[in-house]
């Protein structure tokens, strides 16, 4: 017997260890070797950045010039004051604007630049004095009876960041906390349009906040600026449909190097630009116009211009390598048998400009060569294009695509015309506003759903550099939303970019596909034909033992009774 | 506009009657032209109505072999139409599992018919594929619908739409009841269709989405969308199969699925400056003419269909606006002349690279190839060595060795 038992005590001992080395050693094993490798994410901070509170500081200066304010009221000054709005979008998103307006007297060198005969040029010589930065207004206040405004303009707003303001009669005995809420009103609408207005910043949440009550004319401005990117590629194109009869000539990068060069360089802080040329033969539009009686000439309707673009679209290369966004602008030269060619707006009126142009696409010019060579010319005729004229129409059309956008200034006001720059400094600062706040929601919305899709789906593996990029990307969200506050514009621009870059590289990485979809049932299927042969005698060998040591129990206790 | 009724002393009922007249006159001449202003105003806002600002569309054909010829040519249909009414092949990724135009068994090489008697080849002659053959995967359609493919993609393999883009998704092959198969050997389900729509959705990269299919129980592809904007039509419901149309007997299989024979067919009467709409689309083939119930939904929409234009998604018009500022530039003088003068001096002349060097491959040595014995060398060897094993040691060690 007792090898017997011996036998059997080995046994249950071997069964016991198995089950053991199973439970203890194989458990941890398998679950360890079947987990996803997740890298650690800041999960908190990005709840955090869920709710946008953004707060948007500009600093504002008002210069009394000599005249405008009495030798009693001059006591006070100088003085500073911060106003502040909230507006709360939605649950998620908060706005504050702080408004922080510094008032003091001008100096004597302001004094002497404020004396020339026109407003252009005091507005060049205050520049020359100092430099303001980045997202700050200067206005400049000046006596009712000054001769620098034209009569019937209260402001000028120049090139750089100042304005003129013509002050509103003020009275001697008026103490300067009423001068002030007198002048306030004028300010704010001189602040207003020269850095932001609540309806810019609106239209850049539009990722964020999807508004069900728009004004068409809104809807019009959010649809036609190109969405911010880190690069865009404008290509210029030259479409000439009759080289028999007409031989062009541009100087296109020459034309680029002194027009457009300018505006693209301003506007570097924002993104980066590469352009490119070309000139495309035997294009034809797709539409064909019609012969006018009454100008003598072929026009183009309004409503078919929206089908030249398709068929010349289909002609137009682009680069393949980079992702960036195309804004195309092409320039088409009439063939001989279709020239002079002018365009109609919607009330059959003849455009001056004679182009159009496609939001978030580009423009199309028409330049009409008919009057540069007679009937007896000989064909192909030399033909010098005017690129000033050209490069006009692209430039105010390139700065509508970019997302500069009209100023409808209030009656009154009077800009300065931007010059061979292309842009005045106030209206980049505005693109700057718009461009920072859009990139800051868009980067935020984009880290959350990221965290929300990496936490449903337990199964996608999230490698080391998704994290980092995560991580940098929350950083700087936080250091752009820091320096919104304090009113660096210049520097919030730079972190919102480099924000959204690192957003949107951890979330259109490759590696992050969802692809295996396992419901329940597959998971079953699949683990058990491996895992159940193995547990089977297992389980069926404790039951015995359980049951040996339960029934020796049992034994025990009626040899005991 | 209200008389009084006192009457001064010498007027007459005539007198107020002239008064009307003119003011009615006056009416007309004053509130009517603004009223006809408004209208081209209306006209020109409507432009701005539909929310979009471009198209794209992806069109993708899942079943490979010469029998599934019709769901190739369903796919090549649908983007034949695509491309006439506008849109351009930048902006269409077109996904085919198989070539049926180059196949060995295709009578007609280098062309894919859509009706029989050989009426119409939607091949044509300028059609770029995007993704060929084996590139169609369940993985390759996620990656392009949710933007995540490797760096080096070219461009015209990427989806790069934007939240003003009117997406058309077109898929068609062999399907169930929640899944569709892709190249006979994997398939993808409902659930993660309605997951990548969803991550478009969170980064915008669609303004609306219409997404037709035709496959057997095409209805339960749609069933577990939830993201908004999104307007579905099938070709058979849950339970029913999609049907297809007539075979062709020269090219010896069947050309076109039934439900998508009839979309060409209303496709083709669209040119690109009709107003017919979703509605319309919704009547196409009813079950006298496909046999299975077309469906779709439109829960998800926010528009109301019948104010939806065949062309938001079909076509591409563009929205125009013409420009009324220019800005005043002067030409510079000097400094151009100056540039260009710097600029020729540094322009070295330009050659190309020897792209084939052809003295090179004349002269070439013959490359050293390791020597190998003549084949059946080796065999014959073993073969020999058995036989004289055999020989001498008696044939009974055979079983040692087998």
């Amino acid at each position: 017997m007792a090898p017997l038992q011996l036998e059997k005590q080995r046994g249950r001992f071997a069964a016991l260890a198995i089950a053991a080395v199973v439970i203890v050693v194989g458990i941890p094993l398998w679950w360890k070797t079947t987990q996803t490798y997740r890298a650690w994410l800041p999960y908190s901070e990005i709840s955090e950045l869920d709710t946008l509170r953004l707060q948007l500081s500009v600093d504002v200066e008002v210069v009394f010039s000599r005249g405008t304010l009495s030798p009693e009221q001059q006591k006070k000054v100088p003085l500073s004051h911060v106003s502040e709005k909230e507006h709360e979008v939605d649950a998620k998103t908060g706005l504050r604007y702080r408004f922080e307006t510094k008032y003091r007297t001008a100096t004597i060198m302001e004094e002497d630049a404020l004396n020339q005969p026109t407003a252009a040029e005091a507005d060049l010589s205050l520049h020359m004095l100092t430099e303001s930065a980045c997202g700050s207004v200067v206005v400049y206040v000046i006596p009712e009876s000054s001769s620098l405004l034209p009569k019937d303009v209260n402001v000028y707003v120049g090139q750089r960041r100042t304005a003129l303001l013509r002050s509103t009669p003020v009275r001697d005995s008026w103490s300067l906390k009423e001068v002030l809420a007198n002048l306030d009103p004028q300010v704010e609408q001189v602040v207003n349009t020269m850095s932001f207005s609540h309806r810019d910043i609106i239209a850049a949440l539009s990722d964020r906040v999807r508004l069900t009550k728009v004004t068409k004319e809104s809807m019009a401005d959010s649809m036609r600026a190109i969405k911010s990117s880190p690069g865009y590629e404008i290509t210029f194109s030259l479409l000439n449909p009759d080289p028999k009869s007409h031989n062009l000539h541009w100087d296109i990068e020459g034309a680029v190097y002194s027009y457009i060069q300018p505006l693209l360089n301003k506007l570097a802080p924002i993104a980066n630009f590469s352009v490119d040329s070309q000139i495309l033969y035997y294009a034809v539009l797709g539409v064909n116009p019609r012969f006018d009686n009454s100008m003598s000439a072929y026009a183009l309707r309004a409503d078919s211009l929206s089908h030249v673009i398709n068929p010349v679209e289909a002609r137009l290369g682009s680069n393949a390598a980079s992702s960036n966004p195309v804004l195309n602008f092409l320039l088409y030269v009439p063939d001989a048998n279709h020239s002079p060619l002018f365009i109609r707006d919607h009330s059959k009126r003849e455009v001056p400009s004679n182009a159009f142009h496609s939001p978030r696409w580009g423009g199309i010019m028409v330049y009409n060569v008919n009057d540069m060579y007679g009937p007896n010319a000989q064909l192909p005729v030399d033909i010098n294009i005017d690129m000033a004229k050209v490069m006009g129409v692209f430039l105010a059309q390139l700065r509508l695509l970019l997302g500069i956008q009209h100023t409808h200034p209030p009656p009154g006001f009077m800009l300065q015309s931007p010059g061979n720059a292309g842009l005045t400094d106030w209206e980049l600062d505005r693109l700057l506003w718009s461009r920072s706040v859009e990139n800051i929601a868009t980067a935020s919305t984009t880290i959350t759903s990221l965290a929300q899709l990496l936490d449903q789906i337990g199964n996608i593996v999230i490698n080391d550099n998704i994290a980092q990029q995560v991580s940098s990307a929350v950083t700087s969200l936080q250091l752009a939303v820091a320096e919104l506050e304090a009113g660096n514009l210049a520097f919030a621009l730079q972190y919102s970019r480099e924000a959204i870059l690192a957003s949107e590289r951890a979330f259109f990485d490759p590696s992050l596909l969802h692809l295996l979809y396992f419901p329940d049932d597959q998971k079953f299927a699949i683990y058990i034909p491996l895992f159940l042969p193995m547990c089977v005698p297992i389980v069926l060998s404790l039951l015995k033992i359980v049951n040996e040591a339960r029934r020796k129990r049992a034994d025990k206790q009626a040899k005991n009774d | 506009m209200q008389t009084s009724p006192i009457t001064k002393p010498g007027t007459t009922k005539m007198d107020y009657y002239y008064l009307f007249t003119i003011c009615t006159f006056i009416y007309l001449v004053v509130f009517m032209p603004s009223a006809y202003s408004n209208d081209v105003e209306a006209k020109a806002s409507q432009f701005f109505s539909s929310g979009h600002t471009n198209n794209w569309a992806v069109l993708v054909c899942t079943s490979r072999f010469w029998f599934n010829y019709r769901h190739v040519a369903n796919t090549l249909s649908v983007y034949r139409s695509v491309k006439r009414l506008g849109i351009p092949d930048s902006h269409i990724v077109l996904m085919l599992a198989d070539d049926m135009a180059c196949n060995y068994r295709n009578p007609k090489p280098a062309t894919v018919f859509s009706h029989k008697n050989m009426e119409l080849n939607v091949y044509g002659d300028d059609v770029e594929v995007d993704y060929r053959g084996y590139e169609v995967t369940v993985e390759n359609f996620l990656r392009v619908l949710t933007g995540r493919l490797p760096p080096s993609t070219p461009r015209s393999k990427r989806l790069l739409s934007d939240d003003r883009s009117n997406i058309l998704i077109y898929l068609t092959g062999h399907g169930g009841n929640g899944f569709l198969k892709f190249q006979d050997s994997e398939e993808i389900s409902n659930t993660e269709l309605a997951d990548a729509f969803e991550q478009m959705w969170q980064k915008r990269r669609y303004n609306e989405l219409l997404f037709i299919i035709d496959t057997c129980q095409g209805a339960s592809m749609y069933e577990r969308f939830y993201s908004p904007n999104i307007m579905a039509l099938a070709s058979s419901q849950v339970g029913e199969d999609s049907l297809s149309h007539q075979p062709d007997l020269a090219i010896g299989v069947h050309l076109m699925d039934k439900y998508t024979f009839y979309l060409l067919e209303f496709l083709e009467e669209v040119h690109p400056a009709s107003q017919a709409n979703m509605n319309d689309l919704f009547k196409v083939c009813p079950p006298s003419k496909c046999v299975s119930t077309p469906g779709h939904r439109t829960d998800l929409f926010q528009r109301d269909p019948g104010s939806v234009l065949i062309t938001d998604f079909f076509g591409s018009v563009r929205k125009v606006e013409i420009t009324k500022e220019t800005i005043n530039l002067m030409s510079p003088t000097e400094a151009l002349i100056k540039r260009s003068g710097n600029a020729a001096l540094q322009v070295e002349s330009l050659t190309y690279v020897d792209q084939l060097p052809v003295a090179q491959i004349i002269h070439q040595k013959p490359k050293q190839k390791d020597w190998h014995p003549p084949d059946g060398f080796i065999l014959g060897l073993w073969t020999l060595i058995l036989l004289v094993f055999f020989k001498t040691y008696g044939i009974k060690h055979l079983k040692h060795i087998f």
